[in-house]
Protein backbone atom coordinates (compact mmCIF):
# COMPACT_ATOMS: atom_id res chain seq x y z
CA UNK A 1 0.00 0.00 0.00
CA UNK A 2 1.39 3.41 -0.99
CA UNK A 3 0.02 4.94 2.16
CA UNK A 4 -2.86 7.25 1.23
CA UNK A 5 -2.96 9.80 3.99
CA UNK A 6 -6.10 10.81 5.78
CA UNK A 7 -7.14 14.24 4.28
CA UNK A 8 -7.64 15.69 7.77
CA UNK A 9 -4.14 14.54 8.80
CA UNK A 10 -2.68 16.08 5.66
CA UNK A 11 -4.26 19.47 6.23
CA UNK A 12 -3.60 19.53 9.99
CA UNK A 13 -0.35 21.58 9.75
CA UNK A 14 -2.17 24.13 7.58
CA UNK A 15 -5.09 24.33 10.02
CA UNK A 16 -2.70 24.83 12.96
CA UNK A 17 -0.80 27.53 11.04
CA UNK A 18 -3.99 29.38 10.13
CA UNK A 19 -5.30 29.15 13.70
CA UNK A 20 -1.97 30.35 15.11
CA UNK A 21 -1.79 33.28 12.68
CA UNK A 22 -5.37 34.33 13.36
CA UNK A 23 -4.63 34.16 17.10
CA UNK A 24 -1.53 36.28 16.56
CA UNK A 25 -3.44 38.81 14.49
CA UNK A 26 -6.26 38.92 17.05
CA UNK A 27 -3.84 39.57 19.88
CA UNK A 28 -2.42 42.56 18.03
CA UNK A 29 -5.81 43.98 17.21
CA UNK A 30 -7.79 46.32 19.32
CA UNK A 31 -10.39 44.47 21.31
CA UNK A 32 -14.00 45.62 21.39
CA UNK A 33 -13.99 46.51 25.08
CA UNK A 34 -11.04 48.86 24.68
CA UNK A 35 -12.62 50.36 21.55
CA UNK A 36 -15.79 51.18 23.51
CA UNK A 37 -14.11 52.34 26.71
CA UNK A 38 -11.55 54.71 25.21
CA UNK A 39 -12.86 57.31 22.81
CA UNK A 40 -9.55 57.73 21.02
CA UNK A 41 -8.73 54.04 20.77
CA UNK A 42 -9.89 53.86 17.17
CA UNK A 43 -7.76 56.76 15.95
CA UNK A 44 -4.78 55.62 18.09
CA UNK A 45 -4.89 52.34 16.22
CA UNK A 46 -3.49 54.15 13.18
CA UNK A 47 -0.26 54.54 15.17
CA UNK A 48 -0.44 51.39 17.24
CA UNK A 49 -0.84 49.06 14.27
CA UNK A 50 2.91 49.66 13.85
CA UNK A 51 4.00 51.04 17.23
CA UNK A 52 1.93 48.56 19.22
CA UNK A 53 4.11 45.57 18.39
CA UNK A 54 7.64 44.51 17.75
CA UNK A 55 7.39 44.50 13.93
CA UNK A 56 5.63 46.52 11.29
CA UNK A 57 5.12 46.31 7.56
CA UNK A 58 4.82 48.73 4.67
CA UNK A 59 4.77 48.59 0.94
CA UNK A 60 8.00 49.44 -0.83
CA UNK A 61 6.84 52.02 -3.39
CA UNK A 62 9.79 51.22 -5.69
CA UNK A 63 9.39 47.45 -5.86
CA UNK A 64 5.75 47.20 -4.82
CA UNK A 65 6.72 44.47 -2.31
CA UNK A 66 5.47 44.22 1.25
CA UNK A 67 8.39 44.79 3.60
CA UNK A 68 8.63 43.77 7.24
CA UNK A 69 10.80 45.66 9.73
CA UNK A 70 11.45 45.34 13.45
CA UNK A 71 10.13 48.20 15.59
CA UNK A 72 12.76 49.98 17.66
CA UNK A 73 12.00 48.92 21.26
CA UNK A 74 11.87 52.48 22.64
CA UNK A 75 9.21 53.31 20.06
CA UNK A 76 6.89 50.48 21.05
CA UNK A 77 3.77 51.40 23.04
CA UNK A 78 2.10 48.37 24.55
CA UNK A 79 -1.67 48.69 24.23
CA UNK A 80 -2.48 46.91 27.52
CA UNK A 81 -0.17 49.13 29.54
CA UNK A 82 -1.20 52.30 27.69
CA UNK A 83 -4.90 51.74 28.29
CA UNK A 84 -4.21 51.21 32.01
CA UNK A 85 -2.04 54.30 32.27
CA UNK A 86 -2.97 57.81 33.45
CA UNK A 87 -2.93 59.11 29.87
CA UNK A 88 -5.14 56.36 28.49
CA UNK A 89 -7.84 58.74 27.23
CA UNK A 90 -5.42 60.73 25.09
CA UNK A 91 -4.98 60.36 21.39
CA UNK A 92 -1.40 60.04 20.22
CA UNK A 93 -1.48 63.37 18.41
CA UNK A 94 -2.53 65.21 21.59
CA UNK A 95 1.15 65.06 22.51
CA UNK A 96 2.82 64.19 19.21
CA UNK A 97 2.74 66.15 15.97
CA UNK A 98 -0.18 65.66 13.54
CA UNK A 99 2.51 65.24 10.89
CA UNK A 100 3.05 61.70 12.16
CA UNK A 101 -0.07 60.88 10.16
CA UNK A 102 2.14 60.59 7.09
CA UNK A 103 4.39 57.61 6.44
CA UNK A 104 7.35 57.48 6.15
CA UNK A 105 7.39 60.00 8.99
CA UNK A 106 9.22 63.21 8.07
CA UNK A 107 12.79 63.16 9.42
CA UNK A 108 12.47 66.55 11.13
CA UNK A 109 9.94 65.04 13.54
CA UNK A 110 12.84 63.34 15.30
CA UNK A 111 13.70 66.78 16.63
CA UNK A 112 10.19 67.28 17.98
CA UNK A 113 10.35 68.73 21.48
CA UNK A 114 8.51 66.72 24.11
CA UNK A 115 6.11 68.10 26.65
CA UNK A 116 7.09 68.08 30.32
CA UNK A 117 4.50 67.26 33.03
CA UNK A 118 3.89 70.86 34.00
CA UNK A 119 3.29 71.97 30.41
CA UNK A 120 -0.13 70.39 30.85
CA UNK A 121 -0.56 69.86 34.59
CA UNK A 122 1.15 72.96 35.95
CA UNK A 123 -1.70 75.45 35.90
CA UNK A 124 -4.63 73.11 35.58
CA UNK A 125 -6.90 73.41 38.67
CA UNK A 126 -8.17 69.88 37.97
CA UNK A 127 -4.77 68.52 38.96
CA UNK A 128 -4.16 70.88 41.87
CA UNK A 129 -4.36 68.16 44.50
CA UNK A 130 -1.37 66.41 42.91
CA UNK A 131 0.77 69.54 43.48
CA UNK A 132 2.76 69.23 40.27
CA UNK A 133 4.54 72.55 40.77
CA UNK A 134 5.77 71.46 44.20
CA UNK A 135 6.84 68.11 42.77
CA UNK A 136 8.86 70.05 40.18
CA UNK A 137 10.58 72.05 42.96
CA UNK A 138 11.35 68.83 44.85
CA UNK A 139 12.75 67.26 41.72
CA UNK A 140 14.94 70.30 41.04
CA UNK A 141 16.44 69.91 44.53
CA UNK A 142 16.98 66.17 44.13
CA UNK A 143 20.15 64.41 42.96
CA UNK A 144 18.31 63.37 39.82
CA UNK A 145 18.31 67.02 38.79
CA UNK A 146 21.42 68.44 40.44
CA UNK A 147 23.74 65.61 39.36
CA UNK A 148 22.44 65.26 35.82
CA UNK A 149 21.85 67.40 32.78
CA UNK A 150 18.46 68.64 31.62
CA UNK A 151 18.12 65.32 29.82
CA UNK A 152 16.87 63.94 33.11
CA UNK A 153 13.19 64.78 32.85
CA UNK A 154 10.05 63.42 34.48
CA UNK A 155 9.88 60.84 31.69
CA UNK A 156 13.05 59.14 32.91
CA UNK A 157 10.99 57.64 35.75
CA UNK A 158 7.41 58.17 34.60
CA UNK A 159 6.96 56.73 31.14
CA UNK A 160 4.08 58.78 29.70
CA UNK A 161 2.76 55.75 27.81
CA UNK A 162 2.62 53.42 30.81
CA UNK A 163 2.76 55.43 34.04
CA UNK A 164 -0.18 55.14 36.41
CA UNK A 165 -0.59 56.45 39.95
CA UNK A 166 -0.41 53.74 42.58
CA UNK A 167 -0.13 55.28 46.08
CA UNK A 168 -3.73 56.54 45.94
CA UNK A 169 -5.28 53.67 44.08
CA UNK A 170 -3.65 50.36 45.03
CA UNK A 171 -5.33 48.51 47.89
CA UNK A 172 -2.34 46.33 48.75
CA UNK A 173 0.75 48.17 49.94
CA UNK A 174 3.05 45.47 48.56
CA UNK A 175 1.71 46.24 45.06
CA UNK A 176 2.56 49.93 45.50
CA UNK A 177 6.05 48.92 46.63
CA UNK A 178 6.61 46.56 43.70
CA UNK A 179 5.36 49.11 41.13
CA UNK A 180 7.35 52.03 42.52
CA UNK A 181 10.56 50.07 43.07
CA UNK A 182 10.39 48.80 39.51
CA UNK A 183 10.57 52.45 38.38
CA UNK A 184 13.88 52.91 40.25
CA UNK A 185 15.23 49.57 39.04
CA UNK A 186 14.44 50.47 35.43
CA UNK A 187 17.68 52.47 35.50
CA UNK A 188 19.44 51.37 38.69
CA UNK A 189 19.09 47.73 37.73
CA UNK A 190 19.75 48.14 34.01
CA UNK A 191 23.17 49.41 32.94
CA UNK A 192 22.05 50.31 29.40
CA UNK A 193 19.47 52.77 30.72
CA UNK A 194 21.68 53.92 33.61
CA UNK A 195 24.51 54.81 31.25
CA UNK A 196 22.24 56.96 29.08
CA UNK A 197 23.05 59.77 31.49
CA UNK A 198 26.28 58.75 33.26
CA UNK A 199 29.46 57.02 32.19
CA UNK A 200 30.22 55.27 35.45
CA UNK A 201 29.44 51.69 36.41
CA UNK A 202 25.97 51.07 37.84
CA UNK A 203 26.40 50.22 41.53
CA UNK A 204 25.24 46.74 42.51
CA UNK A 205 22.08 47.39 44.51
CA UNK A 206 22.21 44.10 46.43
CA UNK A 207 25.86 44.57 47.45
CA UNK A 208 25.35 48.21 48.43
CA UNK A 209 22.52 47.13 50.73
CA UNK A 210 24.31 44.17 52.29
CA UNK A 211 24.31 45.96 55.64
CA UNK A 212 20.52 45.93 55.68
CA UNK A 213 19.18 43.07 57.86
CA UNK A 214 16.52 40.92 56.16
CA UNK A 215 17.27 42.59 52.84
CA UNK A 216 14.69 40.57 50.92
CA UNK A 217 11.92 41.52 53.34
CA UNK A 218 12.85 45.18 53.22
CA UNK A 219 13.00 45.25 49.41
CA UNK A 220 9.58 43.61 49.12
CA UNK A 221 7.85 45.72 51.75
CA UNK A 222 9.19 49.26 51.50
CA UNK A 223 9.92 51.51 48.57
CA UNK A 224 13.43 52.72 47.74
CA UNK A 225 12.22 56.30 48.35
CA UNK A 226 11.37 55.50 51.99
CA UNK A 227 15.09 55.79 52.76
CA UNK A 228 16.37 57.69 49.73
CA UNK A 229 13.95 60.64 49.53
CA UNK A 230 13.46 63.44 52.02
CA UNK A 231 9.93 63.34 53.41
CA UNK A 232 7.76 66.28 52.48
CA UNK A 233 4.68 66.63 54.66
CA UNK A 234 2.62 68.32 51.99
CA UNK A 235 3.36 65.82 49.22
CA UNK A 236 2.05 62.28 49.07
CA UNK A 237 5.13 60.97 47.29
CA UNK A 238 8.38 62.77 47.91
CA UNK A 239 10.48 63.46 44.80
CA UNK A 240 13.51 64.92 46.56
CA UNK A 241 15.92 62.02 46.12
CA UNK A 242 18.89 62.52 48.43
CA UNK A 243 22.58 61.73 47.92
CA UNK A 244 23.43 58.31 49.34
CA UNK A 245 25.20 59.84 52.35
CA UNK A 246 21.89 61.34 53.42
CA UNK A 247 19.85 58.15 53.04
CA UNK A 248 18.06 56.86 56.14
CA UNK A 249 20.33 54.35 57.87
CA UNK A 250 19.05 54.47 61.42
CA UNK A 251 16.72 51.51 61.91
CA UNK A 252 14.66 53.26 64.61
CA UNK A 253 13.56 55.95 62.19
CA UNK A 254 11.13 53.35 60.87
CA UNK A 255 11.18 50.83 63.71
CA UNK A 256 9.48 52.99 66.32
CA UNK A 257 5.98 54.22 67.03
CA UNK A 258 6.83 57.47 65.31
CA UNK A 259 7.85 55.53 62.22
CA UNK A 260 8.87 57.43 59.09
CA UNK A 261 6.73 54.96 57.17
CA UNK A 262 3.62 56.62 58.58
CA UNK A 263 4.65 59.81 56.79
CA UNK A 264 5.64 58.09 53.58
CA UNK A 265 4.46 54.66 52.44
CA UNK A 266 1.38 54.57 54.69
CA UNK A 267 0.62 58.28 54.55
CA UNK A 268 -2.36 58.01 52.19
CA UNK A 269 -3.95 55.07 53.98
CA UNK A 270 -3.47 56.67 57.39
CA UNK A 271 -5.08 59.88 56.18
CA UNK A 272 -7.98 57.93 54.74
CA UNK A 273 -8.60 55.67 57.72
CA UNK A 274 -7.64 56.97 61.12
CA UNK A 275 -6.60 54.62 63.93
CA UNK A 276 -9.61 52.97 65.47
CA UNK A 277 -8.35 49.78 67.05
CA UNK A 278 -6.01 50.85 69.83
CA UNK A 279 -2.89 50.28 67.80
CA UNK A 280 -0.40 53.08 67.38
CA UNK A 281 -0.02 52.34 63.70
CA UNK A 282 -3.12 50.44 62.79
CA UNK A 283 -2.94 51.03 59.04
CA UNK A 284 0.66 49.81 59.02
CA UNK A 285 -0.17 46.82 61.16
CA UNK A 286 -3.12 45.75 59.00
CA UNK A 287 -0.85 44.85 56.15
CA UNK A 288 2.64 44.55 57.48
CA UNK A 289 4.70 43.94 60.54
CA UNK A 290 7.38 46.43 61.55
CA UNK A 291 9.17 45.60 64.79
CA UNK A 292 8.98 48.55 67.16
CA UNK A 293 6.26 50.29 65.15
CA UNK A 294 3.40 47.85 65.46
CA UNK A 295 2.63 48.19 69.14
CA UNK A 296 -0.68 47.59 70.76
CA UNK A 297 -1.49 50.41 73.15
CA UNK A 298 -3.60 48.24 75.47
CA UNK A 299 -1.07 45.40 75.52
CA UNK A 300 1.63 47.94 76.40
CA UNK A 301 -0.43 49.34 79.30
CA UNK A 302 -1.37 45.83 80.51
CA UNK A 303 2.27 44.72 80.53
CA UNK A 304 3.34 47.81 82.50
CA UNK A 305 0.56 47.21 85.06
CA UNK A 306 1.54 43.53 85.36
CA UNK A 307 5.18 44.47 85.73
CA UNK A 308 4.35 46.99 88.50
CA UNK A 309 2.15 44.44 90.30
CA UNK A 310 4.91 41.81 90.25
CA UNK A 311 7.47 44.32 91.56
CA UNK A 312 5.04 45.55 94.24
CA UNK A 313 4.30 41.99 95.41
CA UNK A 314 8.02 41.18 95.58
CA UNK A 315 8.78 44.43 97.45
CA UNK A 316 6.00 43.90 100.02
CA UNK A 317 7.02 40.27 100.56
CA UNK A 318 10.69 41.20 100.96
CA UNK A 319 9.85 44.06 103.33
CA UNK A 320 7.73 41.76 105.52
CA UNK A 321 10.56 39.18 105.61
CA UNK A 322 13.03 41.84 106.73
CA UNK A 323 10.67 43.12 109.43
CA UNK A 324 10.04 39.57 110.64
CA UNK A 325 13.77 38.82 110.75
CA UNK A 326 14.45 41.89 112.91
CA UNK A 327 11.94 40.76 115.52
CA UNK B 1 25.73 23.13 110.84
CA UNK B 2 23.43 23.17 107.84
CA UNK B 3 23.07 19.93 105.93
CA UNK B 4 24.35 19.99 102.33
CA UNK B 5 22.76 17.96 99.54
CA UNK B 6 24.35 17.60 96.10
CA UNK B 7 21.42 18.64 93.89
CA UNK B 8 22.77 20.27 90.78
CA UNK B 9 25.04 18.11 88.58
CA UNK B 10 27.64 19.91 86.48
CA UNK B 11 25.64 19.75 83.24
CA UNK B 12 22.57 21.41 84.80
CA UNK B 13 24.74 24.16 86.25
CA UNK B 14 26.37 24.81 82.87
CA UNK B 15 22.99 24.78 81.15
CA UNK B 16 21.48 27.08 83.81
CA UNK B 17 24.35 29.58 83.62
CA UNK B 18 24.19 29.83 79.84
CA UNK B 19 20.39 29.98 79.96
CA UNK B 20 20.47 32.83 82.49
CA UNK B 21 22.87 34.93 80.40
CA UNK B 22 20.95 34.33 77.16
CA UNK B 23 17.53 35.00 78.71
CA UNK B 24 18.80 38.27 80.18
CA UNK B 25 20.23 39.32 76.81
CA UNK B 26 17.01 38.35 75.05
CA UNK B 27 14.82 40.28 77.49
CA UNK B 28 16.99 43.40 77.34
CA UNK B 29 17.27 43.40 73.54
CA UNK B 30 13.63 42.37 73.12
CA UNK B 31 12.37 45.23 75.29
CA UNK B 32 14.74 47.60 73.51
CA UNK B 33 13.33 46.62 70.09
CA UNK B 34 9.72 46.57 71.22
CA UNK B 35 9.98 50.08 72.68
CA UNK B 36 12.50 51.46 70.18
CA UNK B 37 12.52 55.22 69.89
CA UNK B 38 14.80 57.57 67.93
CA UNK B 39 15.04 59.81 71.01
CA UNK B 40 16.02 57.07 73.42
CA UNK B 41 17.23 53.59 72.69
CA UNK B 42 18.19 51.18 75.42
CA UNK B 43 20.40 49.39 72.89
CA UNK B 44 21.04 50.57 69.30
CA UNK B 45 18.37 48.91 67.15
CA UNK B 46 20.66 47.03 64.75
CA UNK B 47 22.84 45.81 67.67
CA UNK B 48 19.71 44.75 69.52
CA UNK B 49 18.49 42.81 66.45
CA UNK B 50 21.85 41.02 66.02
CA UNK B 51 22.26 40.21 69.72
CA UNK B 52 18.65 39.02 69.92
CA UNK B 53 19.06 36.80 66.84
CA UNK B 54 22.32 35.20 67.99
CA UNK B 55 21.09 34.76 71.55
CA UNK B 56 17.91 33.14 70.26
CA UNK B 57 19.87 30.65 68.16
CA UNK B 58 22.17 29.78 71.09
CA UNK B 59 19.17 29.51 73.41
CA UNK B 60 17.65 26.94 71.04
CA UNK B 61 20.75 24.74 71.22
CA UNK B 62 20.98 25.24 74.97
CA UNK B 63 17.32 24.28 75.30
CA UNK B 64 17.90 21.12 73.27
CA UNK B 65 20.82 20.32 75.59
CA UNK B 66 18.47 20.69 78.58
CA UNK B 67 15.65 18.74 76.91
CA UNK B 68 17.90 15.81 75.94
CA UNK B 69 19.70 15.96 79.32
CA UNK B 70 16.38 15.57 81.10
CA UNK B 71 15.51 12.62 78.85
CA UNK B 72 18.75 10.70 79.36
CA UNK B 73 19.55 11.54 82.99
CA UNK B 74 17.57 11.22 86.21
CA UNK B 75 17.18 15.02 86.39
CA UNK B 76 14.03 14.69 84.26
CA UNK B 77 12.14 13.14 87.19
CA UNK B 78 12.08 16.52 88.94
CA UNK B 79 9.91 17.84 86.11
CA UNK B 80 7.32 15.06 86.34
CA UNK B 81 4.42 15.50 88.72
CA UNK B 82 1.17 13.79 89.50
CA UNK B 83 -2.05 15.68 88.79
CA UNK B 84 -3.62 13.90 91.77
CA UNK B 85 -3.58 16.22 94.76
CA UNK B 86 -1.75 18.89 92.79
CA UNK B 87 -4.13 21.67 93.80
CA UNK B 88 -3.72 20.88 97.50
CA UNK B 89 0.07 20.77 97.19
CA UNK B 90 0.18 24.05 95.29
CA UNK B 91 -2.16 25.64 97.84
CA UNK B 92 -0.05 24.43 100.78
CA UNK B 93 3.12 25.86 99.22
CA UNK B 94 1.38 29.13 98.31
CA UNK B 95 0.07 29.53 101.88
CA UNK B 96 3.59 28.88 103.18
CA UNK B 97 5.06 31.60 100.92
CA UNK B 98 2.32 34.12 101.80
CA UNK B 99 1.76 33.41 105.50
CA UNK B 100 3.76 30.51 106.92
CA UNK B 101 7.13 32.02 106.12
CA UNK B 102 6.31 34.99 108.37
CA UNK B 103 5.26 32.70 111.23
CA UNK B 104 8.55 30.78 111.11
CA UNK B 105 6.69 27.62 110.00
CA UNK B 106 8.68 24.82 108.43
CA UNK B 107 8.32 24.57 104.64
CA UNK B 108 5.66 21.98 103.75
CA UNK B 109 7.88 20.40 101.09
CA UNK B 110 11.49 20.76 102.23
CA UNK B 111 14.22 20.16 99.65
CA UNK B 112 15.45 16.56 99.56
CA UNK B 113 17.67 14.56 97.27
CA UNK B 114 14.52 13.18 95.61
CA UNK B 115 12.61 16.48 95.72
CA UNK B 116 14.67 19.26 94.25
CA UNK B 117 11.66 21.52 93.70
CA UNK B 118 8.63 22.27 95.86
CA UNK B 119 5.25 21.76 94.05
CA UNK B 120 4.89 25.44 93.13
CA UNK B 121 8.42 25.55 91.72
CA UNK B 122 7.90 22.27 89.91
CA UNK B 123 4.62 23.42 88.35
CA UNK B 124 5.91 26.81 87.21
CA UNK B 125 9.23 25.36 85.96
CA UNK B 126 7.35 22.82 83.84
CA UNK B 127 5.19 25.60 82.35
CA UNK B 128 8.23 27.80 81.76
CA UNK B 129 10.52 25.11 80.35
CA UNK B 130 8.07 22.88 78.48
CA UNK B 131 5.48 25.40 77.28
CA UNK B 132 6.66 29.02 77.34
CA UNK B 133 10.26 28.48 76.26
CA UNK B 134 9.43 26.20 73.30
CA UNK B 135 6.73 28.69 72.21
CA UNK B 136 9.10 31.64 72.36
CA UNK B 137 11.83 29.65 70.56
CA UNK B 138 9.54 28.46 67.75
CA UNK B 139 7.98 31.91 67.20
CA UNK B 140 11.49 33.38 67.33
CA UNK B 141 12.70 31.07 64.55
CA UNK B 142 9.58 31.96 62.59
CA UNK B 143 10.78 35.58 62.68
CA UNK B 144 14.11 34.49 61.20
CA UNK B 145 12.46 32.68 58.28
CA UNK B 146 9.05 34.34 57.89
CA UNK B 147 8.87 33.84 54.13
CA UNK B 148 9.08 30.06 54.53
CA UNK B 149 7.18 29.42 57.73
CA UNK B 150 4.22 31.72 57.47
CA UNK B 151 3.07 30.90 54.00
CA UNK B 152 2.99 27.28 55.03
CA UNK B 153 1.59 27.54 58.53
CA UNK B 154 -0.36 30.70 59.14
CA UNK B 155 -1.05 32.20 55.74
CA UNK B 156 -1.11 35.93 55.17
CA UNK B 157 -1.57 37.24 58.70
CA UNK B 158 1.06 34.98 60.24
CA UNK B 159 3.56 37.68 61.20
CA UNK B 160 1.10 39.55 63.38
CA UNK B 161 -0.11 36.42 65.16
CA UNK B 162 3.49 35.34 65.61
CA UNK B 163 4.47 38.74 66.97
CA UNK B 164 1.63 38.74 69.48
CA UNK B 165 2.47 35.24 70.75
CA UNK B 166 6.23 35.89 70.85
CA UNK B 167 5.96 39.19 72.73
CA UNK B 168 3.30 37.93 75.15
CA UNK B 169 5.29 34.76 75.95
CA UNK B 170 8.41 36.89 76.32
CA UNK B 171 6.62 39.03 78.88
CA UNK B 172 5.46 35.99 80.85
CA UNK B 173 9.01 34.62 80.87
CA UNK B 174 10.28 38.00 82.09
CA UNK B 175 7.80 37.92 84.99
CA UNK B 176 8.83 34.35 85.73
CA UNK B 177 12.46 35.49 85.87
CA UNK B 178 11.70 38.22 88.41
CA UNK B 179 9.73 35.90 90.69
CA UNK B 180 12.27 33.08 90.22
CA UNK B 181 15.21 35.28 91.25
CA UNK B 182 13.30 36.68 94.23
CA UNK B 183 12.19 33.28 95.51
CA UNK B 184 15.80 32.12 95.31
CA UNK B 185 16.56 34.58 98.10
CA UNK B 186 14.42 32.38 100.35
CA UNK B 187 17.00 29.87 101.49
CA UNK B 188 19.24 29.07 104.45
CA UNK B 189 20.67 32.54 103.89
CA UNK B 190 19.84 35.29 101.39
CA UNK B 191 22.50 34.05 98.96
CA UNK B 192 22.69 30.33 99.71
CA UNK B 193 20.52 29.30 96.75
CA UNK B 194 22.64 31.41 94.40
CA UNK B 195 25.75 29.65 95.74
CA UNK B 196 24.04 26.27 95.25
CA UNK B 197 23.56 26.77 91.51
CA UNK B 198 27.29 27.55 91.28
CA UNK B 199 28.77 24.81 93.50
CA UNK B 200 25.97 22.24 93.11
CA UNK B 201 25.25 21.80 96.86
CA UNK B 202 21.96 22.81 98.40
CA UNK B 203 22.16 24.16 101.91
CA UNK B 204 19.17 23.21 104.09
CA UNK B 205 17.61 25.56 106.63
Amino acid sequence: MTGEQNPLKRSLPKIITVLFLSLLVTSFQLNEKTRKEFKNAESNEKCLKCHGQSKYSFENTESGEKVFRRMYSEAIVERDLYYESNHRQFKCTDCHSEDYDTFPHPGRLRMESKYACNDCHGDDPAYEKFKFMQIEEEFQASVHSTKHSDDFTCWMCHNPHTYRISARTEEIVKDIVAYDNAICLDCHGDISRYQLLVDKENPNILKRHEWLPNQKLHFGNVRCIECHARINDSLLVSHNIQPKAKAVKLCVECHSTNSLLAASLYKFKIKEHRNKAGFFNWEMMKESFVIGANRNYYLGIASIIMFCLVLAAISIHARLRIIKKKH
Amino acid sequence: MAEKIYLYPVWTRIWHGINAILILLLILTGVSMQYSDPEFNLIRFDFAVSIHNYSGVFLTFNYLFFFIGNLVTSNGRHYRFSWKGLYERLKAQFIYYTFGIFRNESPPFPVQKERKFNPLQQFTYVIAMYILLPVVVITGWAYLYPEILFDRIFGGSGLKVNDFIHVLTGFFLSFFLFVHVYLCTIGATFVSNFKSIVNGYHESH
